[in-house]
């Protein structure tokens, strides 16, 4: 990569829907039944990529601008850097290895963020505020500590975007707050911001057959004239070797998180509220339910 | 939701056996493969992609156009200092069909197109008019291009093309106050400025679709003192001149979305697009074609939308205690409506093929000369896109109508109220058996090819068409109801085919042809789904039976008119 480049990267997951939560999204033993819910690209990851094409739309005629994925799962998480690719992203990279399993938010952000030390220099990272399946927050925010950066969180609007400056505008509790950064800087997206891109014509078709070397083995493909005529159909995978990591701070030795227990809730009816048929009562109940996320 | 995942037949057309060569023929035996990122490296490979990129429409107009196509319909476009604004829907419909790149499907990708097909740019077309029937006209008439690909210089070409896939809107300015179905007493008048090496614009155009268009293509009249066709040449306009101001927009029955307006021309400066004189005789035939292709589909996909807003609440609306998709009269109004747009689906698609070949050769006779095989094939693909085409636009607009219709009377009470969405769907179908055309004018242009028999011809290929064993007595049916129609067309020739009662009768005898052409070709497809083998394959069994007994039961009345008919009866009408 040319160093010059304006480098973007943006930190995405693939979660299972937990939006659209069947009877046997759960196992016996509490954990999520990952076979039972379809893979999908983490709804504010997909925002935190759209602010990142955003940031390339107002410099890219000033300087080249290169958008990558950074994405951190089993080898079938490339369907997270071929959607982005559809959308605009230059390239991506799959971080995958058995050794990351178990990783809680403390050794996954310390994994990433040895990702991103192997790019080189990189002027903003993007994330999700948080991901459906685990709604910490921290992985975001932990990966700016690591990488010794200044943050953003809760960002809503991309204000403006020059070779020097990014203005943001973040959502807080009781209001909005505008702020300015130097680069390198990280910023993590709200569920307010803008919808991502749709899917290009042009951009499918022409990276339609990207794939990992895992894919391409799994499926039994021969992809190598493809991509020696091709390279940006490759899709590159980083196990825990190629990120140099200490290893001890990688999957269920990193995470000092444990699972003490997990209990089955189920919800039932205790209260009910009458709302009467008026914009502003009905205004009320939709705000309620927004806030308390059931909606 | 997805609006083509959720609609098997859309891959089932896309999959047609014809489609192979087709798709040689526009990728050129796929000779961009190693040096275009996007051009396809086989038939599979292009198919996947058609696949895939009419995914991405239809979850945009399953996810975007249909959400904003109510708020569309009540907001409207306005005119704004002599200037059209869309309502904040259409707006946004835009630019997310832009931002995906799906305007300029059809062109060469040295335009900056997606060298597409007919079949799947038709098949956007539908699923787009299934969303939102009136914004498929602001995104279908992305047709122009077509227009000025096939006829206008090369420097237009490279300056106007790629701008259609940045986003710029087309129209196209045909009619005026005194000149609808008429075309030949266009006024609008051009005068060439020598000076500024441009053409200049003059007068009113009225009932422009989008009229306010970035690039509008203008008939006009060239030659000073002709009054008929001949005198008629073909200009492109160019919004960012300024020179046309809105006077008005209409206020219609349906379609709000889509502006219809009445603009004026102030000395306009314009491109003329290929040749004097060849304006309405040449090009503006050949444009009419494809917008009642247009039309076409966007009648399958708005009776597509008419079937599930019905079906849906047929099933979900109970009375005497049980759900009323139950009853006998309401399923039947079900059954033949899915009927009817299965029928008419085949034949959009079927047509679309014949769209496909003829102009796919057209344009590789623009690189190189053709075989005599090729041009024989290119002559025949054109006689019959010339000859399914009307009788696509006059079946299909009639029967969106008809299923727009029985979709409110499945709602009862309910569907006359402005709540639901099927009264939308009923005002939007009315214009689709008016504009490009009226269903009279399509009957015109249908009767010739039942007096030289051309129909007829298709009807005996069809027939030697291979068949499984046990559609066989379907089949037969089908034979017997071509004798019947034989018996009409008789009927009516003995009249004389310049006389008045040929003429009177001449709908009839369209119409029963179009029974007999729709009949085959969903026989066609159960042959083909059933040879598929593939639980992924639509089943057109039932629709394929309630064609044929509508048919039969049609053609024997058509029959018994005729049969009865003398020229004398012409006076009780009048």
């Amino acid at each position: 990569m040319n160093n010059k480049d304006f480098q973007i990267v943006v930190l995405a997951k693939q979660v299972p829907d937990t939006h659209n939560v069947g009877k046997d999204a759960m196992k016996e033993d509490g954990t999520i039944n990952r076979a039972a819910l379809p893979a999908i690209f983490n709804p504010d990851d997909l925002k935190a990529l759209e602010m990142a094409l955003a940031c390339k739309d107002s410099l890219k005629d000033i300087m080249p601008v290169k958008v990558t994925i950074i994405t951190m799962g089993p080898s079938r998480a490339a369907e997270i850097v071929r959607e982005s690719m559809f959308r605009g992203a230059d390239n991506g990279f799959v971080v995958s290895d058995k050794r990351f399993a178990g990783s809680d938010t403390l050794a996954t952000s310390y994994a990433l963020s040895a990702a991103i030390k192997k790019l080189g220099k990189v002027d903003i990272v993007f994330s999700g505020r948080q991901a459906i399946d685990g709604d910490t927050a921290q992985v975001g925010p932990q990966v700016a500590e690591k990488l010794e950066i200044p943050q953003i969180t809760y960002a809503e609007e991309l204000m403006s975007m020059t070779e020097n400056e990014i203005v943001i505008k973040r959502r807080l509790d009781r209001g909005v707050e505008t702020v300015k950064s130097k680069f390198p800087v990280l910023v993590t997206v709200h569920g307010n911001a803008n919808d991502c891109r749709p899917r290009h014509a042009k951009l499918l078709m022409t990276n339609k057959k990207a794939c990992s070397a895992s894919e391409a083995k799994e499926k039994n493909i021969d992809m190598e004239a493809l991509w020696a005529s091709k390279p940006y159909l490759k899709i590159e995978e980083w196990s825990a070797d190629d990120i140099n990591p200490d290893f001890e701070r990688l999957g269920l030795s990193g995470s000092p998180t444990k699972v003490k227990s997990i209990e089955n809730v189920v919800l039932t009816s205790k209260e009910n509220k009458k709302i009467n048929n008026s914009e502003s009562e009905i205004n009320e109940l939709m705000k309620e339910l927004i806030s308390s996320h059931i909606i | 939701m997805n609006f083509y995942n959720d609609n098997k037949s859309l891959k089932f057309y896309l999959s047609h056996p014809v489609m192979d060569k087709i798709i040689k023929l526009k990728e050129r035996d796929f000779v961009d493969c190693d040096n275009d990122m996007m051009a396809p490296t086989d038939v599979e490979d292009a198919i996947d992609s058609y696949d895939k990129v009419l995914e991405i429409v239809g979850d945009l107009a399953a996810n975007v156009l249909e959400p904003n196509s109510e708020a569309v319909d009540h907001e409207g476009p306005q005119v704004i200092d002599n200037e059209i604004v869309y309502a904040k829907g259409t707006q946004k419909n835009h630019e997310v069909l832009r931002d995906a790149g799906l305007y300029g499907m059809s062109l060469p990708r040295k335009y900056k197109g997606l060298n597409f097909p007919y079949v799947p740019y038709v098949m956007a077309a539908e699923i787009v008019s299934r969303a939102d029937a009136g914004f498929a006209n602001i995104w279908g008439l992305q047709d122009c291009a077509e227009t000025i690909y096939e006829f206008a210089s090369e420097e237009i070409k490279e300056k106007y093309l790629p701008l259609i896939n940045d986003g710029m809107t087309c129209s196209m300015a045909l009619t005026e106050p005194d000149a609808g179905s008429d075309l030949q007493s266009v006024r609008l008048k051009a005068t060439l400025d020598e000076e500024n090496n441009c053409w200049r614009l003059n007068g009113v155009k009225r009932f422009i679709t989008n009229g306010d268009a970035d690039i509008q293509l203008v008939l006009a009249r060239s030659e000073e003192g002709t009054t008929d066709g001949r005198g008629l040449s073909y200009f492109l306009y160019d919004r960012r001149d300024n020179a046309v101001t809105v006077r008005r927009i209409e206020n219609k029955l349906g379609i709000k979305g889509s502006p219809t307006a009445e603009l004026v021309f102030n000395n306009a400066p314009a491109l003329l697009i290929g040749e004097r004189r060849l304006g309405l005789i040449k090009y503006v035939m050949s444009l009419m074609n494809g917008a009642r292709l247009g039309v076409g589909a966007q009648s399958v996909g708005l009776a597509e939308a008419a079937y599930h807003e019905a079906l849906e609440y047929a099933r979900q609306r109970e009375q005497f205690g049980k759900a009323i998709v139950n009853f006998p009269q309401v399923y039947e109004m079900l059954g033949i409506m899915r009927a009817k747009i299965d029928a008419t689906r085949t034949l959009l698609y079927e047509t679309s093929r014949f769209v496909d070949l003829y102009k796919a050769y057209d344009s590789v006779s623009k690189e190189r000369n053709l075989t005599a095989e090729e041009r024989q094939d290119m002559k025949y693909s054109q006689r019959h896109a010339d000859m399914m085409t009307p009788m696509l636009k006059l079946f299909a607009s009639e029967y969106a109508n008809q299923i727009a219709y029985d979709c409110i009377q499945v709602h009862g009470g309910s569907g006359f109220m402005k709540e639901y969405k099927c009264e939308r769907i009923y005002r939007d179908a009315r214009i689709l058996s008016i504009y490009e055309g009226t269903s009279q004018l399509q009957v015109v242009a249908a009767i010739r090819f039942v007096g030289n028999g051309s129909y007829l011809k298709r009807i005996e290929e069809y027939e030697a068409m291979p068949l499984a064993e046990e559609l066989l007595p379907l089949r037969q049916r089908l034979e017997r109801m071509k004798e019947k129609y034989v018996a009409i067309v008789a009927a009516a020739d003995k009249f004389g085919t310049s006389s008045e009662a040929y003429d009177f009768l001449a709908r009839r005898m369209v119409e029963a042809m179009g029974y007999l052409i729709m009949g085959h070709l969903l026989l066609q497809d159960v042959n083909r789904s059933k040879e598929l083998n593939n639980t992924e394959a639509p089943d057109f069994m039932k629709s394929c039976k309630i064609m044929i007994a509508l048919g039969e039961s049609e053609i024997a009345k058509i029959l018994t008119f005729v049969e009865n008919f003398k020229e004398e009866d012409l006076q009780m009408y009048k």
